[in-house]
């Protein structure tokens, strides 16, 4: 049952009160570039999430089986070469930044071709916001904190199975999601308004993305309400 | 553009003519994220000098060796190799720092500044050009991220680097260090410099005319 909440929990903090784009203020690039348009701020929406939480479990796998110290897949290399007290040792979570450019960037091409040969309407929709995707910071910066959760946690209780970091990926996509539409939205009727010149593009978005983040604080503290109200204490 | 710009051009030109924060509107995440005071910030803005010149160097040294479609794959795994050693570098000499950036040093991978550099200045010209390009490049990099940290340091706490010096009867305004300040300091911060450059062309216009 805790385990459920937790992920309940997991979830809604990606979603709303710790928004990726709002509260940390990753995946700004495409936030203030491609959400002039309702239509194509969800198309990439979508893509940023589906590719994210790929990711995000791909890069799961990888730090629990290969880097953690004492992981199953290099203590089974290493046993060849090294006594067994030794290769459980084997730390190689130094290496974690440059794995996780690999697994994105082979996972958007892999996402890539997939979608052109079996979903070709869907690609005509989002296969041009692929490619970028890949240097969005959203998606590191998922795989990141999925990282945290998993190597250097003290307490074995608390390192984060699949579940959770599917969870944290997907609803996080899901957060960039709400905050790309909303914006989109926004800028929609910001068409029609008179802005002073100088404010023009950019630097009124950003003023519009700090209302938005006035009203996303309000969601402070809904988590630990909803853990009380769930857990009963 | 007209001629190729020179190793002098080019240092300029990142400090102020192209700023890369708010003349380019590169690298968003960081100048956003990390800047609620100045330690950090100007902590991040060395991390990315660091990162950017090794790297523009280095991509500079093999952009012979450098085959068009396989490009983007080697800038992106110089760059992680540079900014893996900075993140360990920081853990061991600034520890409290390296907690408080968290993963803005990692994201550092993805900072478009540093990868449109690769791109358009280190996989064209010679080594020299390069590195004053980044160091340029870095400095404008610092300039955009420590202007909106003191707005929000002083603003915020009343303080800059942690001593004070608005007077003690100052309230402060805390939205402007938690996430909506950062997005308003930027947003008019940005809006002002854009004010600046157009009044500038247009007087540079009237000028013209008048001759």
């Amino acid at each position: 049952m805790t385990y459920i909440t937790d992920i309940f929990l997991i979830a809604i903090s990606a979603a709303l009160i710790n928004n990726f784009v709002l509260y940390y203020f990753v995946g700004i690039c495409p936030f203030i570039g491609v959400s002039r348009n309702v239509d194509i701020a969800f198309g990439m929406g979508f893509a940023v999430t589906f590719v994210m939480t790929i990711a995000g479990s791909i890069s799961w796998a990888i730090t629990t089986l290969v880097l953690v110290p004492g992981a199953p897949f290099t203590r089974f290399i290493a046993g060849f070469f090294l006594d067994p007290g030794q290769a459980v040792q084997i730390d190689l979570t130094t290496l974690s930044y440059i794995v996780y450019i690999f697994a994105i960037a082979s996972s958007v091409q892999f996402v890539e071709m997939y979608i052109r040969k079996f979903f070709p309407s869907l690609y005509k929709s989002f296969g041009v916001f692929l490619p970028l995707i890949t240097t969005n910071c959203a998606i590191l910066f998922a795989c990141l904190t999925i990282m945290s959760h998993v190597a250097g946690v003290e307490n074995p209780a608390d390192v984060w199975g699949l579940s959770k970091a599917l969870a944290l990926s997907f609803f996080g996509g899901v957060g960039f999601t709400i905050a790309i539409v909303i914006m989109a939205g926004i800028r929609e009727e910001l068409d029609f308004c008179d802005v002073p010149e100088c404010l023009q593009g950019a630097a009124i978005t950003l003023i519009v993305a700090g209302i938005l983040a006035m009203a996303f604080m309000g969601f402070t503290g809904v988590d630990s309400g909803l853990r009380v109200a769930l857990t009963g204490g | 553009m007209t001629a190729e710009p020179t190793a002098p051009e080019r240092f300029i030109r990142g400090i102020l003519p192209e700023n890369p924060t708010y003349r380019q509107l590169l690298g968003l995440c960081p100048t956003l994220a990390v800047t609620n005071n100045m330690k950090s910030a100007l902590t991040m803005a060395g991390a990315v000098l660091f990162v950017l010149f090794c790297a523009n160097v280095m991509v500079s040294l093999i952009r012979n060796l450098l085959k068009p479609h396989l490009r983007i794959v080697a800038f992106t795994l110089v760059i992680a190799a540079f900014v893996t050693i900075v993140d360990r570098l920081l853990a061991a000499y600034m520890y409290t720092m390296s907690k408080n950036l968290g993963p803005y040093i990692p994201l550092i991978i993805v900072n478009c500044i540093i990868i449109g550099r690769c791109e358009i200045c280190a996989s064209k010209e010679s080594v020299l050009k390069a590195a004053s390009d980044a160091i340029g490049q870095s400095i404008g990099f610092g300039i955009g991220l420590s202007s909106i940290a003191f707005f929000r340091e002083i603003i915020g706490t009343g303080m800059v680097f942690g001593t004070r010096v608005l007077p003690q009867i100052w309230p402060d305004w805390v939205i402007m260090i938690l996430p909506p300040g950062a997005f308003f300091t930027f947003g008019l911060l940005l809006g002002s410099v854009n004010y600046m450059v157009n009044r500038k062309n247009t007087s540079i216009k009237n000028r013209d005319s008048m001759k």
